[in-house]
Order: C-alpha cells, then sequence, then structure tokens
C-alpha cells in the first residue's frame, strides 16, 4: 500500500485517496477550434511513463481536496506531493538512490 | 468431479535460434498473443520468415500471470463477434496443435447482487444469444445447483439473485497453450527469440524498416507489437501514441484442496472471481490498482477485498490459506476494448489494450492480428478495434457491459 502525503493533513494511507490519473492536463484554450483529432488526443490520450509521472489525487477520506503527486510508476516511490497551485517540483537526477 | 491428470511437458518444445539480421515480420512479445500470430501468419497465410522478440522468457508475462478464463458473453456485437471466434477457436485448437492443454468448458457464472445487476445480466443474455452465443439466466436456486459450495443465502451482506451462465465458457492451463502454440509455430519455420528487448525502431521517414534490440539490429518488413502493459512504451520508442493505461492487476493461489468448485464463478459487484485449477488450487482475481504502474506487483488491500468477498460467497474457504500472490502488467483503454490494427506508422501494426481480459481472445487476436500484418488492412472481426475509433467516436464501450467490472 502506498504512504501519500496530503499537503493538508501528513501522511495517509493509499485506501483515504481517489486516484485522478495524469496531472497537469490543461481544459483547451480555444475548443471551438479543436480539431476530432485534437479531441481525442485531450479525451482520451494520456503519457503512461515507466519512471516519474505527475498524476492527481483526491483526499476523498480526509480533507476532501485534490492534489498533485509525483511518482515512480516502476517503484511505487512517491517523490514529492504538491498543491494544485504549486509548479511541479524538479527531480534530483536519476540514480544514486533516488 | 475428478481431477484430470495434467498433460506431459513437452520434450520437443522449440529451437532457440540467434536471430537473423532480418525477416519478413517482426512480432514484438512472445505472449500467447505474439505466438498466437506468428502461428497464423505461418498457418493461414504462408508467411513462414518470422520472429518473435521476447525481452523475457517466452510467455512469462500476463501469459502465465492470469487466471486463464474464458468467455464470450460481452454485451457490444463487435466484443461478442470477436470473443465469440476466438472461443470457437479454442473448441478445435487442442486437436489442431496436437497438444491437450485442458481446456475444460465448465461454464462461468457472472453473479448479479443488486436489482440493477439483475437488469445487467438479463439485457446481457438477450443480447448473447441474438448474438449466437450461449447464455442462461439462472435464479438463486438455480445457481447453488451449478455451484453448490456457493452461499446463495438472502442473509449475506450482498444476496445473491442470480446470475448469467454460459455452459461453453471454462478455463485452459496457459502455460501448455503457449507452449502448444510456440511449439507448431516453430516447427512452420518461424525463431523465437527470447532474452531479446526490442529498444527502438529503424524508421525510414513514416515507415518502419526494422527494430533495435540489445541483440542488434534486426530489418522487419512488417513488424507487429503484441507487448501487453508495455505497449505505451513501444509506441513512444516508434514515436506515436496509444491512448492506454498501464495498471497493476494481481491473482492469488490457495494449497492444493479436494474438486469442491465445478464451475467458475465471477462478481463484479463485490469483485472477486475464482475457479479451481486442474490440480486443485483456487484460483482467484480481483480488480486492477487505481494507480498506473510497471512494479507487477500490486496492492495488499486489494487482496484484503477480494479474499472478504470470496469467504463471504464461498464460507468454506475460510480455511484455505493464499499460497501465492503475484501480478502482472495491464494495458487498459478508456473503452475498455483492445486495438488492434494499423498505426501512424506504416507497416508497423498493433495488437494492444486487452486489459484485463485478453486471454480469453488469445486465438482470435492472433487470427485477426496476422491478417492485419499479411494483407496490410484490417480482418472484419477487428476493424472495429481500429485506433481511429477514439477520434471518430465510435467507441466500443464495454465498460461496465462486459460483465466484469474493470
Ligand atoms: C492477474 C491477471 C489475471 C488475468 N486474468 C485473465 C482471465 O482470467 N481471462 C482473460 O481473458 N484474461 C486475463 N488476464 C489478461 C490477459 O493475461 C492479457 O490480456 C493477455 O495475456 C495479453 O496478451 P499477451 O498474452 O500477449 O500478453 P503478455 O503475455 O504479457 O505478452 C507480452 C510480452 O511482451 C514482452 N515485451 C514487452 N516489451 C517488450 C520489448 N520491448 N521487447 C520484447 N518483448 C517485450 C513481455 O515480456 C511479454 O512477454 C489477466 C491478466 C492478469 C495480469
Ligand atoms: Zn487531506
Amino acid at each position: 500500500m502506498l504512504l501519500i502525503t496530503c499537503p493538508w493533513c501528513g501522511p495517509r494511507d493509499e485506501t483515504e485517496y481517489h486516484y485522478g490519473g495524469q496531472a497537469h492536463v490543461p481544459y483547451p484554450e480555444n475548443p471551438e477550434d479543436l480539431s476530432d483529432a485534437q479531441w481525442a488526443e485531450y479525451v482520451f490520450y494520456r503519457d503512461n511513463p515507466k519512471g516519474p509521472f505527475a498524476e492527481r489525487w483526491l483526499h476523498g477520506i480526509g480533507c476532501r481536496r485534490w492534489f498533485n503527486v509525483l511518482r515512480d510508476t516502476v517503484t511505487y516511490e512517491v517523490l514529492a506531493a504538491y498543491r494544485l497551485d504549486e509548479p511541479r517540483p524538479e527531480l534530483p537526477p536519476a540514480g544514486g538512490d533516488r | 468431479m475428478t481431477a484430470e491428470p495434467l498433460p506431459e511437458h513437452p520434450d520437443f518444445l522449440w529451437r532457440n535460434p540467434e536471430p537473423r539480421s532480418s525477416y519478413d515480420v517482426v512480432i514484438v512479445g512472445a505472449g500467447g498473443h505474439g505466438l498466437a500470430t506468428a502461428y497464423y501468419l505461418a498457418e493461414n497465410h504462408g508467411i513462414t520468415n518470422v520472429a518473435v522478440l521476447e525481452k523475457g522468457w517466452l510467455a512469462g508475462g500476463n501469459m502465465a500471470r492470469n487466471t486463464t478464463i474464458i468467455r464470450s458473453n460481452y454485451l457490444w456485437d463487435e466484443s461478442a463477434a470477436i470473443y465469440e471466434h476466438a472461443l470457437k477457436l479454442w473448441e478445435r485448437l487442442p486437436a489442431e496443435l496436437d497438444y491437450d492443454f485442458l481446456f475444460s468448458q465448465r461454464g462461468v457464472l457472472n453473479l448479479a447482487h443488486t436489482l440493477q445487476d439483475v437488469r445487467e445480466g438479463v439485457r446481457r443474455v438477450g443480447a448473447n444469444r441474438l448474438n449466437g452465443v450461449d447464455a442462461e439466466w439462472l435464479e438463486p436456486e438455480e445457481v447453488a445447483k451449478v455451484c453448490p459450495i456457493l452461499n446463495v443465502s438472502p442473509r449475506t451482506r450482498y444476496p445473491v439473485l442470480g446470475g448469467t451462465f454460459q455452459p461453453r465458457a471454462g478455463i485452459a492451463k496457459h502455460d501448455h497453450v503457449a507452449w502448444a502454440l510456440a511449439r507448431r509455430a516453430d516447427a512452420l519455420g518461424v525463431d523465437l527469440i527470447q532474452g531479446c528487448e526490442v529498444t527502438g525502431f529503424l524508421k525510414d521517414g513514416d515507415r518502419v524498416t526494422g527494430v533495435e534490440t540489445n541483440r542488434g539490429r534486426i530489418l522487419a518488413g512488417r513488424v507487429g507489437l503484441a507487448a501487453a502493459g508495455h505497449s505505451g512504451v513501444l509506441a513512444r520508442l516508434a514515436g506515436f501514441r496509444l491512448p492506454v493505461q498501464s495498471h497493476p492487476l494481481q491473482a492469488l493461489v490457495s494449497e492444493l484442496h479436494e474438486p469442491v468448485h465445478p464451475t467458475v464463478v465471477m462478481s463484479n459487484h463485490v469483485h472477486v472471481y475464482v475457479s479451481q485449477a486442474h490440480k486443485g488450487e483456487l484460483v482467484m482475481g480481483a480488480g486492477v490498482d487505481a494507480y498506473n504502474g510497471y512494479g507487477q506487483r500490486g496492492s495488499f488491500h486489494v487482496i484484503e477485498q477480494q479474499m472478504a468477498a470470496a469467504v463471504e460467497l464461498f464460507p468454506v474457504f475460510a480455511r484455505a490459506h493464499v499460497l501465492r500472490t503475484w501480478g502482472g502488467i495491464v494495458d487498459v483503454t478508456p473503452d475498455a476494448s483492445p486495438v488492434i490494427g494499423t498505426t501512424p506508422v506504416e507497416n508497423l501494426y498493433v495488437n494492444c489494450g486487452w486489459g484485463t481480459g485478453g486471454f480469453k481472445a488469445t486465438p482470435a487476436a492472433g487470427w485477426t492480428f496476422a491478417h492485419t500484418i499479411a494483407t496490410g488492412a484490417p480482418h472484419p472481426l477487428n476493424a472495429p478495434f481500429a485506433l481511429d475509433r477514439f477520434t471518430t467516436g465510435a467507441l466500443i464501450d464495454e465498460h461496465g457491459a462486459a460483465a466484469v467490472a474493470h
């Protein structure tokens, strides 16, 4: 089970949270200008990296707020947790004991 | 019911050739789908200058990790057609491959625990019958006749209100299926190359001309991806995106027991599926982990929930022990249906997105993918499963319709 640190409530078990998929996917600025292919990208296509991934989590059984988590999809290590109004944190260079 | 003897291990297996510098077709991934594709390329299309490249060992991915449930009781016409084609192929494959992989048509029960489940199940039975798929609706007492150890008492937390039953559904020994396909593909001239990881693609403009591997470059007229949970990674290397997300899915087995469980039972609502393997283990699976992952292990709370559900449905399981748990990485699409067809890269084809349910499709996935690779165009059975359905909106939304909740 993952241990995830809610920016407001602190470390809690994964079961308190709800997963929300990839973070930083902005709503299209000019939706009326999008082609069908661009709509498909926005609605159905998400990154699926092997390694660090910025994703959204909801603290459903706690403060009920959404926030972002940077997590490694191979090791499952939670690298950072940050508020929606904060930028994606820089990661220390790969390797070592990260 | 008596335990059937297991087939002998094959002593002939397959050659382990060195990769040649070029092939007409290179298939990436020696899971069931890659092997079936190679077999049908040779058998149906006479294309035998084929290599199947596998980064690990043959069929050590999801093919070795799944709970082996085979059924075709899907709701939508496109799905019913391809899964039923697979079931018909399963029925003839042991004779065709001359290999008894213990395909056991013991039936699959999909339980209903809510009024909405009941309505969904009855609707699906109707849809199945219209599509020529065997299906019955069973009341709780009939469910208990099919599977006497199932608790159909109205006093459980989620009482069994009935269930759909597909008598022709069942299970098969997955390793033996892979070996049967591998042996025959090898005999037809296909090179099965293990320990060979595809790390990049050779391209001439928008056309693929080969693959980079940890064992050197291999040129190819056509390349087919059958890499299950790693399809997204490979697509990115080839320069395009797939609408798939990779999730860990777990299963577990108990120690061996006398034959007690005569069929396969699946429950969406409490989310567990159970069968008893030929040797006697109780084999169980549940849902995927919510998050993306490539770690081939899953969350313990998922196991806890599936065990709670299993013990309530099958009180006799309370004293069984979990012997082993493991995970596989499945590639899930937004409409819970696979993608089989062409890609934005010419001569590069993809078979992916089978998510949690692709074992049952193995022969049909191979059949249609081989057709697509051989002819450059989809077979009528996989035409609806093209990548462009995400752009046209012609989705095949099997979420909640496929008799499984993931
Ligand atoms: C726990 C679990 C239970 C399941 N239960 C069922 C079930 O009951 N019924 C059902 O129908 N389905 C089930 N499934 C789903 C089913 O296993 C998959 O949909 C199906 O196996 C996918 O096709 P495949 O067999 O080719 O995949 P795999 O066997 O995963 O084959 C893909 C292969 O590609 C290889 N590969 C990946 N990347 C590369 C690379 N770069 N270079 C070379 N090789 C590469 C992998 O090593 C792997 O061997 C289950 C899956 C899991 C994990
Ligand atoms: Zn919180």
